[in-house]
């Protein structure tokens, strides 16, 4: 384990790979709820949490579990019913004792179960912090949770970017075929190829 | 027959789960460099979705109404894992191509959708039909997204060269010019629509 890892970790997962613009993880909620600042920080706070949680949980799951019982295809089953399990419960947990934030989180809590970002950055820790033969990296464990907080970070970065220009194209006069959606492709095409700025890196 | 008939065809333009319903677009952007890989992701979440539509159908007066997502999910994943091992056994290119795209047919929006919009309201024929005509549309808009992309990104089909002097637009093989492709994309079929009306 050592500390320039993080900051790998850190960069490559915010900027280089960004789970939206690179990966194309969690683009259905990126293109339907970016519409406005708001709810897209409610959404993407809620995403960063259930990432990081995720990562924790299933890296937990899958060293302690998957692997010394020999069940490490049974990976894809065992993850999403964990974290659909999990959003579950935070949501009751959030909506008993802090109701405020379960009115900011809304709907977007339970919606993140089929976010593909959360099932993807569990999938992605299983891949990179562990050996063929399924031995865990040193450290593994503190990389994995760290990943999840950054590929959270690049969510918010993006969904934050997206829908500060989308409320100012609310006011322009756009192409009818155009509208909404197309729209929100070409412009999120356009970040993605600013992004590709940071593919320069060496780390 | 004709009413099952409908289903099948429906899915195919006119509730295309791409491009109307938009549904699906995380696998179908990052796989669609070119067709080999288009086709292979169709096929698979076709597998998924046919599959689960059938399981679905069949148990949906088993299932209890408060935890039926969770089941779905159960139902999906143990096809999403057959399709990863049967992938990894005989297509194991194909497998490093997709990456953890394989593993996340799970969440992809179409197959959930479809259990819960239709299957678990329809009978196991109907469910049928609905999942082959979803999975042959969603196959076909990603050979369709493919096809342009791999064409103008790197001058091929199938991996056969096609063009005998052709410089390849390289940003649309990137992750940008997948976005751009789908946004056109989009912008086009919106604007023969409002023609026709």
């Amino acid at each position: 384990m050592n500390a320039s890892m993080f900051l790998t970790i850190f960069i490559s997962a915010v900027f280089i790979n960004n789970v939206i613009l690179s990966r194309f993880l969690g683009l259905c909620s990126f293109i339907a709820i970016s519409k406005e600042t708001r709810p897209a920080l409610a959404m993407s706070l809620a995403v960063m949490f259930v990432t990081t949680m995720s990562s924790i949980i299933t890296w937990l799951i899958y060293r302690f579990l998957l692997i010394p019982f020999n069940m490490a295809y049974l990976r894809t089953i065992s993850f999403i019913l964990v974290i659909a399990t999990f959003v579950q419960l935070v949501e009751m947990i959030i909506r008993k004792f802090a109701p405020a934030l379960y009115r900011f989180f809304g709907i977007y809590l339970p919606l993140i179960t089929v976010n593909c970002a959360v099932l993807g950055v569990a999938v992605l820790n299983s891949d990179m912090f562990f050996t063929a033969d399924g031995k865990s990296m040193s450290g593994g464990f503190l990389y994995a949770a760290f990943q999840g907080i950054c590929v959270g970070l690049g969510y918010t970065l993006a969904m934050l970017l997206m829908s500060a220009i989308r409320e100012r194209l609310e006011l322009c006069n756009v192409p009818k075929a155009l509208k909404d959606f197309p729209l929100g492709f070409i412009i999120a095409s356009i970040m993605s190829m600013a992004f590709m700025g940071f593919n320069g890196f060496r780390i | 027959m004709k009413n099952s008939f409908k289903e099948l065809i429906k899915g195919l333009i006119h509730e295309n789960p791409t491009f109307v319903l938009m549904l699906g677009l995380c696998p179908t952007l990052a796989v669609s460099i070119s067709l080999i890989n288009g086709l292979g992701m169709g096929v698979a979440a076709t597998f998924v979705i046919i599959f689960s539509n059938i399981l679905i159908a069949a148990l949906k007066d088993v299932i209890p109404d408060k935890v039926r997502i969770p089941c779905y999910i159960v139902v999906i994943a143990t096809f999403v894992t057959i399709t990863e091992l049967v992938m990894k056994a005989y297509f194991p290119p194909l497998n490093r191509a997709l990456g953890i795209y394989v593993p996340l047919i799970v969440v992809n929006c179409i197959v959930l959708g479809r259990a819960e919009a239709f299957a678990s309201k329809n009978k196991i024929l109907n469910s049928l039909m609905d999942g082959i005509g979803m999975g042959i549309g969603f196959t076909m808009a990603l050979l369709l997204i493919s096809g342009i992309r791999e064409l103008l990104g790197s001058g091929k089909l199938f991996g056969y060269n096609v063009f005998s002097n052709f410089e390849p637009m390289l940003i649309i093989a990137m992750p940008s010019g997948a976005l751009l492709v789908i946004g056109l994309l989009l912008g086009f079929f919106n604007f023969l629509k409002g023609r026709k009306a």
